[in-house]
């Protein structure tokens, strides 16, 4: 794999921050018609435990301020103290609900320093698995999503149908949430029996069902008053604040790493990249409804051609990569997630970074949510679909 | 037994009308009893049907299908321990769950479950009705603040803010009805409900049917008005779960929370009240004019014991379905008694009927007739009842400005060419 460079030629460019008014305006300290109000950390809608200060003046939203860190647990620090092999597991408990695609991203990168590359039929296994992950991932947002703006019932039936994603990590892995599917150089399990027909299984099972969800909510009056022209970010906006992801696809940026910077055999698959025109949250779940049912086209075309062969490159059984320093990014649901390791020749990397987009995303909040009211800032941390657990690593 | 008891039976008035104390008190228990017990279980279904709307079983541990968790939840509430915020107003804290519940039952007064069913009938009961149940929303306001907490306070302000948005086309759309009432022969309108209902009769037709769609679209903005009334969903921003936390009864626990729950079901079934008597013909039974004769009094009379009839059938079938597991046997059993007490209950009712059919004092005659038309009020409010509980399961929440536009750009101007043109019709017509 070759390390893709910026040609200049994307349609990418980085506006400055002049345009973003991040001040909150000035008032007198005591302002009668203003309420600070402590929105979580223990809240029903912020997704865990992010805290945000809310400045109102009456519903209307003056500023916002997110707090984060009630969920760190310093996994880049212990990172330094794993060797490459043992911190494999702890990356699965960045981003919980994705945890597939973290160990994707975290694999990548350290082969990508090792020089090696996972064989032909891992590398499918991994696609369709990852796949899956975001459909499963994207299933979350919309259930947890439709119910912070009041609508109940699509959760249950979202959780109905990622069980099925669910049942298939177990049988392949063992686990259902932290799964620790993947290993340095390729792949540990060998697909089970019966493996490509519970995949296309699921996916005759779930083409409907993505339907059943669009009939709750695409057309519901209620859903689309909600979330039309609310949290709109612009692309050049976007681009400044570095969000990634649905997020900034829809706001009509065509950018998609698995297209801009082909890893595994992506450039194999034939599916398009979805994007929006007005980088509202309509836009944004549009978006992600469309890229469940694009995930389920490159897992059909990837399920039908699985290669033989081996699930393991050619990797030492302890893995010390050379002196150097690398960056790695895929796209996982939720948008860019890279990790730069540094590597002094040891076993134990000496540095390790992640960039996960949740936390890259959620600085869109404030810019989305000013002039705002109380029960769109609800809508739009919903709209990004941040997990804290990736936002505080 | 004392003349002043015995003299009201098988009269054809409501007892605040006969000047009789002692009936009108036992009416108020009954009613107070009944309303309590029909919020119970309606506790117990709304948490079924919702969760069956959303693929899952819902309460199932507490006694057969969970059939006792209303029970075990208030008794829960009761022995929790009864927490007031140090900073909180204590004795508005105290008193606002109170209002609430004042006002929701207090309107039960004027609710013709028959002719003579009701507590009294006031010359001015849909006002009594509506001024009542508007007073709930102070209950709220205030309990929002004495909270003396924001998520409360925010609840306190999206309440009354909903309550002036929709007050004004809820009442409006009221008096297009009234205005209905007037088209007999001597052209005079009522506002007595009992008098409302009594006119759908005369004109043989449901205001709902009636100049249509002009009593049809007066209803539909009464019954999306007292969605908002009653702060269920859609348009329960007073309590959103996921912006407020629980919106103004956050700081509340315990029994003070139950009162609200309480005072919440109560209003439910007093604005149902007031949609089916005004549109869906109160307590009459379907076509009492063109299916007259006697023959058909006897069909409809078997309504009631036929009702309680199939849902005895259904526990019964529920009771067979069961697994037959050594562990599932008290269950079974309570079920099993579940099912024999809704058959007996049948049964009663049956007897009744055929009893009083036969029988030629008034009294049975009465007490047959008001079965029918407590049971045909019922029946109809029900329906209402669950219209709350499938809006709940599928609408998301309107956000409270969205709430108010509709309110005043929308449903107002309706409201208001719906009074306009009923009016103008009535005249032509008449």
């Amino acid at each position: 794999m070759s390390v893709p460079v910026n040609d200049g030629k994307s349609d990418i460019a980085i506006h400055s921050l002049s345009n973003l008014n991040l001040e909150t305006p000035e008032k007198p300290y005591l302002d009668s018609n203003e309420l600070i109000i402590n929105m979580g950390p223990q809240h029903p809608a912020t997704h865990g435990v992010l805290r945000v200060i809310l400045k109102l003046d009456g519903e209307k939203v003056l500023g916002t301020e997110c707090v984060i860190g009630y969920l760190h647990r310093g996994v880049e620090k212990i990172a330094e103290n794993r060797t490459y092999t043992m911190f494999n597991p702890y990356v699965d408990r960045m981003d919980y609900c994705a945890a597939v695609s973290n160990g994707l991203g975290y694999c990548e990168a350290v082969e990508k320093l090792l020089n090696v590359e996972a064989p032909p039929r891992a590398q499918y296994i991994r696609v369709i698995l990852t796949e899956l992950q975001r459909i499963a991932s994207h299933q979350l947002w919309l259930g947890t999503h439709a119910l912070d703006i009041g609508a109940m019932t699509p959760l249950f039936y979202t959780f109905r149908d990622r069980e099925e994603i669910l049942k298939i990590f177990e049988k392949y892995c063992g686990a259902r949430l932290t799964t620790h599917a993947f290993r340095i150089g390729g792949c540990q399990y060998e697909t089970y029996t019966g493996f490509e027909k519970d995949v296309t299984n699921f996916l005759t099972f779930f083409a409907p069902k993505i339907d059943e969800y669009e009939t709750l909510l695409t057309s519901n009056r209620i859903w689309l008053e909600r979330t039309k022209n609310v949290g709109v970010i612009s692309a050049a906006d976007a681009i400044a604040l570095g969000v990634t992801g649905p997020v900034l696809r829809a706001s009509g940026v065509k950018w998609d790493l698995r297209k801009a910077q082909p890893y595994e055999n992506y450039s194999k698959f034939d599916f398009e990249i979805p994007v929006g025109t007005n980088g509202d949250t309509y836009d944004r779940y549009l978006v992600r409804m469309a890229e469940m049912r694009q995930s389920m086209r490159i897992i059909e075309q990837a399920v039908g051609g699985i290669p033989e062969g081996p699930i393991m490159g050619k990797v030492p059984k302890v893995i010390k990569p050379p002196v150097g320093e690398i960056y790695h990014s895929i796209e996982a649901p939720k948008g860019e997630l890279g990790y730069f390791i540094v590597s002094d020749g040891s076993t134990q990397p000496y540095r390790l970074r992640v960039r996960p987009p949740s936390f890259v995303n959620l600085q869109a909040l404030d810019l989305m949510v000013r002039g705002a009211l109380v029960a769109d800032v609800v809508a739009v941390i919903g709209t990004f679909d941040i997990v804290l657990g990736e936002v505080d690593r | 037994m004392p003349n002043f008891i015995m003299s009201y039976l098988g009269s054809t008035v409501t007892p605040g009308q006969a000047g009789n104390q002692f009936w009108a008190l036992i009416y108020v228990l009954v009613i107070f009893a009944g309303v309590a017990v029909v919020v119970l279980c309606m506790n117990w279904i709304e948490r079924k049907a919702l969760a069956h709307f959303q693929i899952r079983l819902g309460p199932m541990r507490v006694g057969p299908h969970g059939l006792m968790q209303p029970f075990a939840d208030a008794l829960k509430l009761m022995l929790k321990e009864d927490i007031i915020p140090a900073e909180a107003d204590q004795f508005v804290f105290w008193v606002a769950p109170l209002i609430g519940l004042l006002a929701s039952f207090t309107v039960y007064i004027v609710i013709p479950f028959g002719p003579s069913q009701a507590v009294t009938d006031m010359n001015i009961g849909i006002l009594f009705m509506l001024g009542v149940s508007s007073l709930g929303v102070l209950g709220i306001v205030v309990a929002g603040w004495a909270s003396n907490s924001h998520y409360p306070l925010i609840g306190a302000l999206r309440s009354s803010a909903q309550m002036v948005s929709y007050e004004v086309a809820m009442g409006l759309a009221v008096v297009s009805a009234i205005l209905m009432t007037s088209m007999n022969a001597s052209g005079t309108g009522t506002l007595s409900m009992i008098e409302i209902v009594r006119a759908q009769q005369q004109q043989g037709i449901w205001f709902l049917f009636k100049f249509f769609p002009l009593g049809f679209v007066a209803f539909a903005i009464f019954a999306i008005a007292m969605v908002a009334e009653t702060n269920r969903a859609p348009f329960d921003m007073a309590e959103a779960e996921s912006e407020l936390t629980a919106g103004f009864h956050t700081e509340y626990s315990g029994l003070r929370w139950s009162l609200f729950m309480l005072a919440e079901y109560a209003a439910m079934i007093a604005v149902s009240s007031i949609a089916v008597t005004l549109w869906l013909g109160g307590w009459m039974r379907p076509f009492p004019n063109l299916l007259h004769a006697p023959a058909w009094d006897f069909i409809f009379s078997l309504f009631p014991g036929l009702t309680f009839g199939g849902l005895a059938l259904i526990a019964f079938i529920g009771t067979a379905r069961m697994p037959s597991h050594s562990f599932f046997k008290i269950q079974r059993i309570g079920l099993a008694v579940f099912a024999a007490l809704l058959g007996f209950l049948a049964l009663l009712l049956l007897v009744i009927v055929v009893a009083g059919r036969s029988a030629d004092t008034s009294i049975a005659a009465r007490l047959n007739e008001g079965i029918g038309y407590v049971y045909w009020f019922m029946l109809k409010v029900a329906v209402f009842m669950y219209l709350f509980i499938w809006y709940r399961a599928t609408w998301p929440r309107y956000r409270f400005d969205q709430l108010m536009r509709i309110g005043w750009k929308v449903m107002l101007p309706i409201s208001l060419g719906v009074l306009m043109l009923t009016a103008i019709v009535g005249v032509i017509v008449s």
